[in-house]
């Protein structure tokens, strides 16, 4: 039986790891994640959780750690936002590389400097090439239902990748709203019990992790880590059905809004979808045709779906919450515009970087954006392709 | 030389599955000088094979029995060991 709570974002994550009770969490507590922590080494300190909390000296180490337990064999989360990420690149990678199951909960903050607590995804987007799978998340429901089923799609055999959940630093982070708890049977039945398919403390089993591997075998390694990715998706799909059957709410690799029938679409991820659907149904009510998409995948990119999904729009803009600073656009915008590059006939994609550091996405934001893509689906025409919004000209 | 395996033959992640593989790796080939063994001026001390960075030198019941070139680098650390009065070990340029 499903519990209703009214609760914020964090406290959210915090549960859902409660929940998950994994073997080993080790991470360093850092704004706007802090709560996730907080309250999760309460959970440990009362004794309703069996993890081995590790509160180590950095976000490195706390990577390191989890690395550590993962490749003896435990089930291993950690949480963290922003600089704390930027802390434990090179783990990143090396996460990804020894194909290690780790599951991050990363409140999305922007990166100094100039320092800021706020809301963008330079962490998450900046991380995009580094191996981990990424799920984003609209509000406090989606952020707890993702760190759930990443543990499913992280664990699976034929991916075998870490994954991130992401949401909205303060926005969704720090704000109450209703949502929908499962039991603690429900949640542990649905992940399961971890088989690791190397493990250090299985002596049964010898094995060398993380040994040298030079031009004769690293590129093979990374042939298998680019196969992973390409298994996610069906991974994703087929985890999201499952827990459709449990809980009723239905996941995908992304979700649409008036998408169908649109002629302009937007896409956006986290929580501005909620304001752009709100502006969407305004103009519905005009007889404007917009929809929007909303991803929840960024890595594995979903190439097909998003062209399926979108290439029947007249124009399109893509909304960037972090910029790639000097490339042609932001990095969501390059690659859907790329995406939809091979259908014959194609939509107009722009884009527009917005709310770097927090800066709220407004009602009169959006509306601009759909009314310039209005203009641009009845000239086919664009003035600019990647412009700065939300912000003072 | 052992033949190479292809991205879906390998264990995931790196991971190395079979304990003591790197025997199939014989490494001896870049050596530039090999270390030859006197037998009869040997005393068996073992400094030769306590140093020796690649575990090429032989043993047998505690008695150095030669050296094994499959692996020896001819880094010469052996013949440097060797005790001054003994040098049961010189490093000599393979042809
Ligand atoms: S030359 Fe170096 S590698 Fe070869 S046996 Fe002597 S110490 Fe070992
Ligand atoms: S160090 Fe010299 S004397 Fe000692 S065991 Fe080796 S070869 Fe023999």
């Amino acid at each position: 039986m499903a519990k209703i709570v009214a609760t914020t974002g964090n406290s959210a994550m915090a549960y859902a790891m409660k929940q998950i009770n994994p073997d080993v969490c080790a991470a360093y507590p850092i704004t706007p994640s802090t709560q996730v922590m907080e309250e999760f080494s309460k959970y440990v300190a009362d004794g309703v959780v069996n993890t081995n909390l590790v509160t180590v000296e950095s976000e490195h180490s706390a990577m390191s750690a989890c690395i550590g337990a993962a490749a003896a064999g435990g089930r291993v989360l950690t949480a963290t936002s922003a600089n704390g990420m930027a802390l434990m690149w090179e783990m990143l990678y090396i996460a990804a590389g020894m194909r290690l199951p780790i599951v991050m909960a990363l409140v999305n903050r922007a990166l100094s400097a100039p320092i800021n607590i706020h809301c963008d995804h330079s962490d998450s987007f900046g991380a995009r090439d580094s191996g981990w799978i990424q799920l984003y998340s609209e509000n406090a429901q989606e952020a707890y239902d993702n760190l759930i089923q990443a543990v499913r799609i992280s664990e699976h055999p034929d991916v075998r990748l870490p994954v991130m959940v992401c949401q909205d630093g303060f926005i969704i982070s720090h704000s109450i709203e209703r949502m929908e708890y499962l039991e603690d049977d429900e949640v542990r039945k649905f992940i399961g019990d971890y088989k690791p398919m190397y493990a250090l403390l299985d002596i049964d089993k010898p094995v060398t992790l993380g040994s040298l591997d030079l031009q004769d075998y690293y590129i093979e390694h990374k042939r298998q880590e680019a196969e992973a990715m390409k298994l996610a998706t069906p991974v994703i799909t087929a985890v999201a059905k499952d827990f459709e059957k449990m809980t009723g709410r239905a996941y995908g690799l992304f979700e649409t809004y008036h998408l169908d029938d649109a002629e302009v679409g937007i896409v956006a991820v986290n929580s501005a979808a909620g304001t752009i659907k709100e502006i969407i149904d305004q103009y519905r009510r005009k007889g404007i045709k917009v929809g929007l998409l909303k991803p929840r995948l960024y890595r594995p990119f979903p190439t097909e779906a998003y062209v399926k999904a979108l290439g029947h729009l007249k124009a399109i803009t893509v909304l960037d919450r972090v910029d790639s600073f000097g490339a042609m656009a932001g990095p969501l915008m390059l690659e859907v515009r790329a995406a939809l590059y091979d259908l014959p006939k194609r939509p107009v994609t722009i884009g527009k970087i917005y709310g770097l550091g927090g800066r709220d996405l407004e009602e009169s934001h959006c509306q601009y954006v759909i009314d310039e893509l209005v203009q641009i689906a009845a000239s086919g025409k664009y003035r600019e392709l990647c412009e700065y919004i939300t912000v003072r000209e | 030389m052992f033949k190479l395996k292809n991205w879906k033959e390998v264990p995931i992640g790196g991971a190395v599955d079979q304990p003591g593989s790197a025997m199939e790796n014989k490494t001896g080939s870049w050596r530039v000088e090999r270390p030859v063994w006197n037998s009869e001026k040997c005393i068996h001390c073992l400094r030769c094979w306590v140093y020796c960075p690649d575990m090429s030198v032989n043993t047998l019941d505690g008695k150095i029995t030669g050296i094994n070139y499959d692996y020896c680098k001819g880094c010469g650390i052996c013949a440097q060991v060797c005790p001054e009065k003994v040098k049961a070990i010189t490093m000599q340029p393979e042809q």
